[in-house]
């Protein structure tokens, strides 16, 4: 059996043949402990440059071409660095907050269908095992500011731990539109419905979800405008204060995989993976059982799935560099009076635009025009209402009331 | 065979640890060690800390994790629904209207009582 062949078993049938054990090492050693944190090496490059750009800087330029190799020498540096570790501290705990954070980040990508057949796993549980996993990594950044016994670092892991738990919750009921749509929890499932149906962004409730997703995706990697547990203006740098060397490297290293991660995994959801075009099947149809056209069906399909990735990290690059930091307040309302009952009412939405749309089993130009129209209608209004809703409550309470320094800092 | 996919999550998870430990062990090889009392003080903006740091917290972080686990089981009773709606039918969708109303009801109750206000 050849590798192309097995890749394609693979994805639908594990056993534990001698196959199946080369395909799980490639994947262990050449795909995560190998390419991801390559990727991730760079997005931090990707990154210096982009905000250079950004704030009219040149950025990284001096080691090799266009600073090419500034990963390799902040390694370097990283590994040089003395770890120190403050006195008090709980010395075990703070050296395992690190490894928790990044094995939750390397588990969340054991899921990603990159391409066909290029899945590392595919349970039938597969949404319900991805926000396990990734639920793991707030334990960890609490135990980071708990075990350093730094009043900052407290404070930024209590801070991280409200708003992780608060932006959970949309992010989870932003999926289940996806769910009920596919009629599955596998991700490979999902990107099958995409592929008959559509991409999920392309439909209202749809959008929707997708916005509520990468808004709450933004909060659960800690980044502007939401990175209050680590801001640097108030608390130093939170949770990872007292972290120097490469137990901070680790940190660091971590948050750009959960960048990269939640990428993957909101492509997939709601951009198709990597199909190119929003309402074909394009390269898939031209797998006919030949090693050849899935080959080439799968090199289509993982440049169209990383391209998309690399526009979130982009994106979410461009709005660092764009948004100030929330207050805290603000940022916990937008969770549970925004985002939250928008979730809610969504899935009264996708369940209308399931009748209307999905449930003949394939797209009728028809049913899809009223879907479109009576759906989209439906969502707008609900956004409406839901904004309106908080206006009025806001207007009955005005948020100064609760911070009386605000209100004299205002003259009023 | 389903249960062969966590054989694989059990191996990442070691490749994870063994990945984010194998640097920390060559730091241990190469990195200087100099000790000094002063380095090793807990890091807060150069004044010395005063007072204990594991204390008692303000209580509005547990009760947004109380809601946070309400919220959270009952997304887990929201995906079986979610993923079995094609084959449910128009009852099921009844039911969770009803299941979805009573859900926001308990949001509604608690922004009433006050406890999405931070202050």
């Amino acid at each position: 059996m050849d590798v192309g062949t097995a890749l394609i078993a693979q994805s639908h049938r594990v056993d534990l043949s001698p196959t199946t054990a080369i395909v799980w090492a490639l994947w262990l050693l050449v795909g995560f402990a190998g390419i991801f944190p390559g990727i991730v090496a760079y997005m931090v490059w990707l990154e210096r440059k982009v905000a250079a750009r950004f704030q009219d800087r040149i950025g990284p330029n001096r080691v090799g071409p266009f600073g090419l190799l500034q990963p390799i020498a902040d390694a370097i540096k990283l590994i040089v660095k003395e770890s120190i570790v403050p006195r008090p501290a709980d010395g075990l705990v703070h050296l395992l907050a690190p490894v928790i954070v990044l094995a939750s980040a390397f588990l969340t990508l054991a899921v990603v269908p990159f391409a066909v057949g290029l899945v590392p796993i595919d349970p039938p549980s597969g949404l319900v095992y991805l926000i396990a996993v990734s639920s793991l990594s707030p334990l960890g950044i609490f135990l980071a500011g708990w075990s350093s016994r730094n009043k900052y670092s407290l404070i930024g892991a209590m801070r991280a731990v409200a708003q992780l738990v608060s932006y959970e919750i949309p992010q989870v009921l932003a999926t289940i539109p996806v769910v009920l749509w596919a009629g599955s929890l596998s991700l490979v499932s999902i990107f099958d419905h995409q592929a008959k149906f559509g991409w999920n962004a392309f439909t209202p409730p749809g959008l929707l979800a997708f916005a509520i997703f990468l808004i709450a995706g933004v909060a659960e990697v800690n980044r502007t405008p939401f990175d209050i547990p680590e801001a640097e203006s108030e608390i130093i740098a939170g949770y990872h204060t007292e972290y120097s060397g490469m137990r901070f490297g680790l940190f660091f290293l971590a948050e750009y995989l959960g960048v990269f991660a939640i990428s993957c995994v909101a492509t997939v959801l709601f951009l198709g993976g990597g199909m190119p075009l929003p309402f074909s099947s394009f390269p898939v149809n031209l797998i006919d059982g030949s090693v050849g056209s899935y080959i080439l069906a799968d090199a289509i399909l993982l440049a169209v799935f990383l391209a998309k990735v690399l526009l979130f990290i982009f994106a979410m690059f461009w709005v660092r560099a764009t948004l100030p930091r929330m207050r805290i307040d603000r940022l916990m309302n937008f969770a549970w009076k925004y985002l939250v009952p928008l979730c809610v009412l969504n899935i009264l939405f996708a369940a209308a635009w399931f009748e209307v749309v999905v449930r003949p089993g394939r797209i009728e130009a028809g049913r899809w025009a009223v879907g479109m129209i009576g759906v989209g209608l439906l969502t707008a209004a609900g956004v409406q209402l839901v904004f309106w809703a908080n206006r009025k409550l806001a207007a009955a309470a005005p948020i100064d009331a609760d911070w009386p320094a605000v209100g004299a800092a205002r003259g009023g | 065979m389903v249960a062969h996919n966590y054989v694989f999550v059990g191996l990442l998870l070691l490749v994870a640890v063994g990945f984010a430990l194998a640097p920390l062990a060559l730091v241990a090889l190469v990195a200087p060690r100099k000790r000094s009392p002063t380095k090793a003080d807990v890091f807060e903006c150069g004044v010395r800390t005063h007072g204990e740091t594991w204390v008692r917290f303000r209580i509005q972080y547990y009760i947004y994790a109380i809601m946070f686990v309400v919220f959270d089981v009952e997304t887990v009773f929201l995906y079986p629904w979610a993923a079995a709606y094609g084959s449910l039918g128009t009852f099921a969708l009844v039911e969770m209207t009803v299941f979805l109303a009573l859900l926001f009801a308990g949001l509604a109750y608690a922004w009433a009582k006050g406890v999405l206000r931070w202050a």
